[in-house]
């Protein structure tokens, strides 16, 4: 009850920290998309460049983000960005890359050699073969990997706190650092909820995105 | 018209060099299906990819309808090769609107006349356009998408097909209907194709000529007809299987066979008559009773005229079956074997007696071309009616 008091008496600060939160993530990922699947495509002409490329970014993961944002404030102080802001974007626009790249790449490969085919013996262009074949089909695990960024990142975001990036982390590093559990348990569960509700929103649009056609025969969850 | 000349391909494999298609020259007069008929990995589907490029060439020239396609552009070259394939590739994210009207979209047609070559195409086919213009390849069934495949091919016109076994993964009763339609189109279009099949049988329904291939060489192009009565050589003999003389019914039609001398009784006359005339003619069985318009309308045993008096309207059996003259041996055969009958009627389009066929001269015409054979090897100074 105490929470659910602590929640209401604070809303209006919960909005807004909830709204950068999805700010900080949505930029970052919508940077990601920009670069991942781009890249995604281009490395599946190349066997060798796809491997490095994808042992690359999977490295990346593997640092943890609290190192990841130690790195940056050195780097970045240098233009005078050493905390807050642009470092978190940055942080999340690389944990991005593993999940869109991989997901792209993947569906892009496993497009049926047969349409491929087919698309090649009437005649379309290589751009053409990807425009109006292999993007569309390969949009719902494209989805799926965007929607595994936004939310891997949302937790990854609420560590940002702690470089003064705002977001709903600021409820939980305040938490600790006051020993106040009412912040703490609302940040974390506003994450949480954040996280579920905003899966399952990509997950609405994913099945927008995906070509009527394929719906028919396949369950793309 | 499709010509090769001296097309090859060789794969640069780890075990080393491996010559696909070697040294392929072959015609393909204009309006004929040419059907490329070999084992797996005889280089048949290897030749025929390479005349859109799909495989490109080691060396050696492909011509269509005179021109040399080497400098080409490969998306104009294959813009205008119709290209079918046993997988069908229908672009499941596309209705069937969007899938058959791909080629001329990319050709720059304009929508009203794209749209209105949608229709155009599925009345071709058979398939009721408001029906299906605007559904997806996922509804359909695996017949209705290959005449969707089919359509596709045909969108833009192309004067020259390419077909890489577009009927195998069919069930095979709709695998005939297919093949007939497909027939009856061809007539129409007169389209140049190329078509690669493994199926001995298709190539003979469907080919105006037939190239066997063998690792990657061509052995024998001839007419399925040439083809089933003079193999070259022992492997396209094994190939056709030992069954091939059975192989050319499908190709002759009872007009090549039937003999229009055809004595019958007519309802009034007796059974002494009728038992007259069976001897006569020499009839072992019966003979057929026709009425005033000659269609034929029973049939008097010499056993029941022997054994009876009386009219021939009176002791008739019934006609077994009857076959026509477009009808091909092969269904005469089985009409034959089913009705335990050595000779069969066979009737016009008004359905009047116009003479009969007999197995004495199916065999014969069938057995003529392998004496023609036989005799020239046995005398080589003369040489084999090709």
């Amino acid at each position: 009850m105490e929470l659910i008091q602590y929640a209401l008496d604070n809303i209006d600060l919960l909005a807004t920290r909830t709204v950068e939160h999805i700010a900080l993530v949505g930029v970052a990922v919508g940077i990601a998309t920009l670069t991942g699947v781009p890249i995604g495509i281009a490395i599946t002409k190349n066997e060798r460049m796809a491997q490095a490329v994808l042992y690359a970014a999977s490295i990346i993961v593997t640092i943890p983000s609290i190192a990841l944002f130690g790195i940056m404030i050195p780097v970045l102080s240098l233009i005078g960005q050493g905390i807050g802001y642009l470092p978190a974007v940055i942080a999340v626009l690389l944990y991005s890359q593993l999940p869109i790249i991989r997901n792209t790449y993947t569906a892009i490969n496993n497009v049926d050699p047969a349409l491929r085919e087919a698309a090649r013996g009437i005649g379309m262009s290589p751009n053409q073969r990807l425009r109006l074949v292999e993007i569309p089909l390969a949009v719902p695990v494209i989805m799926a990997g965007v929607r595994t960024a936004v939310v891997l990142n949302i937790g990854v975001m609420a560590i940002a706190a702690y470089i003064g990036a705002g977001g709903l982390g600021t409820f939980i590093s305040r938490g600790i650092s006051q020993s106040d559990p009412r912040q703490l348990i609302v940040g974390a569960v506003a994450v949480s909820l954040l996280a579920i509700i905003v899966d399952y929103t990509l997950l609405y649009v994913q099945k927008r995105l995906t070509p009527r056609g394929m719906e028919l025969d396949t369950s793309t969850a | 018209m499709i010509q090769l000349d001296n097309l090859t391909k060789v794969f640069d494999t780890p075990k080393g060099a491996v010559v696909a298609a070697d040294h392929i020259s072959m015609d393909v007069p204009s309006g004929e299906i040419c059907i490329l008929l070999g084992p797996s990995g005889c280089g048949k589907t290897t030749t025929l990819k390479m005349i859109n490029r799909i495989v490109k060439p080691t060396s050696g020239k492909v011509f269509i309808n005179g021109e040399d396609t080497t400098g080409m552009n490969t998306q104009d070259l294959r813009r205008n090769i119709g290209y079918v394939i046993q997988q069908i590739g229908l672009f499941p994210n596309m209705t069937i609107e969007e899938n058959i009207t791909v080629v001329p979209k990319l050709l720059g047609w304009n929508k009203a006349r794209y749209k209105e070559r949608a229709r155009e195409l599925m009345a071709m086919i058979s398939m009721e356009p408001d029906a299906f213009l605007k559904r997806f390849p996922s509804e359909l069934s695996g017949g209705q998408q290959q005449r969707i495949g089919v359509a596709r091919a045909l969108a833009a016109d192309p004067p020259v097909m390419l077909m890489d076994e577009p009927f195998g993964a069919i069930d095979p009763i709709n695998r005939a209907v297919i093949q007939d339609e497909f027939l009856k189109m061809q007539q129409e279009l007169k389209k140049t194709i190329m078509f690669v099949s493994h199926d001995i049988d298709e190539a003979i329904k469907m080919g105006d000529r037939v190239a066997i291939f063998r690792e990657g060489k061509l052995v024998q192009h001839s007419a399925p007809d040439d083809l089933l009565a003079a193999p070259k050589n022992a492997f396209v003999e094994s190939f056709l299987g030992e069954d091939r003389a059975l192989k050319r019914l499908n190709l002759v039609k009872v007009k090549d066979v039937v003999s229009d001398e055809i004595a019958t009784v007519k309802p009034g006359d007796t059974l002494e008559t009728a038992l007259a005339r069976i001897d006569d003619y020499g009839y072992q069985n019966a003979i057929l009773m026709v009425n005033d318009q000659r269609q034929p309308v029973g049939l008097i045993t010499r056993a029941k005229a022997r054994t009876t008096k009386g009219y021939c309207r009176d002791h008739f059996e019934n006609v077994p079956a009857t076959v026509t003259l477009e009808d091909d041996l092969r269904k005469v055969a089985s009409l034959m074997f089913s009705q335990d009958a050595t000779w069969l009627p066979c009737v016009d389009d008004d359905g009047r007696v116009c003479g009969q066929i007999t197995q004495r001269a199916m065999t014969h015409h069938l057995g003529s071309r392998f004496r023609a054979r036989e005799a020239a090897a046995r005398n080589p100074d003369s040489t084999v009616e090709e």
